[in-house]
């Protein structure tokens, strides 16, 4: 399967339908985005388990909900913030609480909402989600990810949110490299400075490598794909390795991959650390590099983040 | 026995359990509890297919309780038709109770569906019909919402798609006591026609009294041969049925209720 030159939609729809061939309990729960995650190819494979509810995402998560309780293993989908905010209480009750299997795709998190603006800008997601008990949060970075994550993510036992880019992505991993949910991902090893990135911001963040190798500066990157349970030991061996950390998400920094590595350093072992993200703002409408630019969530915030934390290492 | 007379019976059976379970703790959810104890008598002694030995049995028929805070009458009925001992019923909201305010599958042997937010339950609900549309499977999902319920906008959303499903694996039930936590649903928040609400979204509609055992479970025959189209049972209810003290009464949703008031309430029925 191409895993790099389509948009990761066509990728998801492809695996899904490939994960539903070897499953037959997966059953797709649409809510009139169908074709923005391109699942027609779902429907018209399985067309019998195909459903949807048409706009009306609190009946999509109560529909899973009971689906999950007679064995099926539903996929929802909307775009993020109808993912988790409009169906918080559903989500909450009817799939955490009662301890059902539904996997929830969230699509176009944060800036990636572009055209649609403000209002379709999840910048709350993750916190969210990883409130909920139970709940697993995955945002996959590339296809290669996605195609590595997507039957471990089948295979376990508990909801899942999962933070789906929709169209572009940046080629991030070679075919061959695998992954396990709940573990971070090493890209770059560094001796002076960890940046802990997730989603479009591992790209920043090996931009931002590459920036701050001539400046002299050696940084570590680390993808965190799974904010939930986040990979604890992976986080305090990087701090106490270069004992310098910043954090990089597409996210609010409050309540995000910021707030839970900073729990962990600081129950664990503190050292200085900066998060670059959304600080928090709302979203507004415009194109990805805009609003990357404004909301400070470019390769340069990240090299003048670790600038700011080296100093205070160097005290 | 004559059918009705062995409903009756075990619908004031209910009703007698739920008053006691409620009046140990000394509070709870009596009046939304007592007017669905008929249609529990039928569903779990004359219309559904479960069994209390095997609770988890594959091809039972599902209940799910949406007006979750009627938990205190489901579990008088659990109890009655022996998936556990009697005694667990004065462990209502107990600590470390298996039996809380709200129905919870995790929780109660026998409970099939975690609800309490009102709305989440009859989406649920629809949710497990639409399995065993998937899987053709023989039996029903049975459900029970509320009238104050029906304002919540997630009941509506359950009942077009199961309208336009034509998903006649549910049959549900509204508990039209006209009565809520704020007064009666006429005065907060009318839901009246429901019946010509339910027939618009493509449902198989009856209305019937909502206290008559033969009433209901000729109307749940019928539900079950109206094929192609989910059915809605509305039934015409009184809240707090069968006790003195609150019968009627909207503030019978959650009140006290000593053990004194429940023995003469007991008396009374008998």
């Amino acid at each position: 399967m191409d895993l790099r030159n389509r948009q990761l939609r066509d990728i998801y729809s492809d695996l899904l339908v490939q994960e539903a061939e070897k499953n037959p309990n997966i059953v797709i729960v649409e809510a009139d985005l169908t074709k923005a995650i391109k699942n027609n190819a779902f429907f018209e494979k399985h067309p019998e388990r195909a459903i949807n509810v048409g706009v009306a995402e609190a009946n999509m998560i109560g529909v899973a909900a009971g689906l999950a309780n007679m064995g099926k293993l539903p996929f929802t989908h909307t775009f993020t913030p109808f993912a988790t905010r409009r169906v918080y209480d559903q989500v909450t009750l009817s799939v955490a609480y009662s301890q059902l299997n539904v996997k929830m795709v969230g699509s176009d998190p944060g800036v990636m909402a572009q055209l649609n603006g403000g209002t379709h800008m999840s910048l709350e997601d993750v916190g969210l989600m990883r409130n909920l008990p139970t709940m697993t949060v995955v945002e996959p970075v590339d296809g290669v990810q996605l195609a590595g994550l997507l039957p471990q993510i089948i295979a376990h036992d508990g909801p899942v949110y999962i933070r789906l880019l929709r169209q572009e992505f940046d080629c991030i991993f070679d075919d061959n490299e695998t992954f396990e949910l709940g573990k971070a991902k090493t890209i770059k090893e560094g001796k002076d400075i960890t940046i802990f990135a997730t989603g479009i911001m591992v790209k920043e963040a090996l931009d931002a490598h590459a920036i701050l190798k001539e400046k002299g500066i050696d940084a570590s990157v680390v993808n965190i794909h799974t904010v939930k349970p986040i990979d604890v030991d992976a986080i305090v061996k990087e701090a106490k390795r270069t004992k310098a950390v910043v954090t990089a998400e597409n996210h609010n920094v409050i309540n995000g991959l910021g707030s839970a590595v900073a729990e962990v350093l600081g129950e664990h072992y503190p050292v200085p650390m900066e998060r670059v993200g959304v600080m928090d703002h709302f979203g507004e409408v415009g194109k990805k590099d805009f609003l990357m630019e404004k909301f400070g969530l470019k390769a340069v915030n990240i090299v003048k983040a670790v600038e700011n934390v080296l100093k205070r290492k160097d005290v | 026995m004559e059918k009705r007379t062995l409903l009756e019976q075990k619908a004031k059976e209910i009703r007698i359990n739920t008053l006691e379970c409620i009046a140990h703790l000394g509070v709870g959810h009596i009046g939304g509890s007592l007017s669905i104890a008929d249609v529990l008598a039928v569903l779990y002694y004359d219309q559904m297919n479960v069994d209390p030995k095997n609770p988890q049995k594959a091809d039972r028929d599902r209940f799910v309780l949406s007006k979750g805070h009627g938990g205190p009458a489901v579990y008088a009925t659990l109890a009655l038709k022996g998936y556990f001992p009697m005694e667990m019923l004065k462990t209502l909201n107990q600590s470390n109770t298996n039996l809380p305010s709200h129905t919870d599958k995790n929780k109660t042997v026998g409970v099939d569906m975690t609800t309490g937010s009102l709305g989440q339950g009859f989406s649920a609900a629809v949710g497990m019909a639409t399995a065993a549309q998937i899987d053709k499977a023989p039996f029903h999902v049975f459900a029970i919402i509320g009238d104050g319920e029906s304002q919540e906008g997630q009941i509506w959303e359950a009942a077009m798609f199961a309208g336009n499903r034509k998903l006649d694996h549910i049959i549900a039930f509204t508990d039209y006591n006209k009565a809520q936590i704020d007064g009666t649903t006429m005065d907060i928040n009318d839901v009246d026609p429901l019946d010509k609400k339910w027939e618009a979204f493509k449902w198989h509609v009856q209305s019937i009294d909502g206290h008559d055992v033969i009433a209901i479970s000729e109307a749940i025959e019928n539900a079950k041969n109206a094929k192609g189209k989910p059915s809605m049972i509305i039934l015409n209810t009184i809240k707090g049925k069968g006790a003195y003290f609150c019968e009627g009464d909207p503030g019978s949703h959650n009140m006290p209720v000593t053990m004194e008031m429940a023995q003469k309430a007991i008396e009374r029925l008998k």
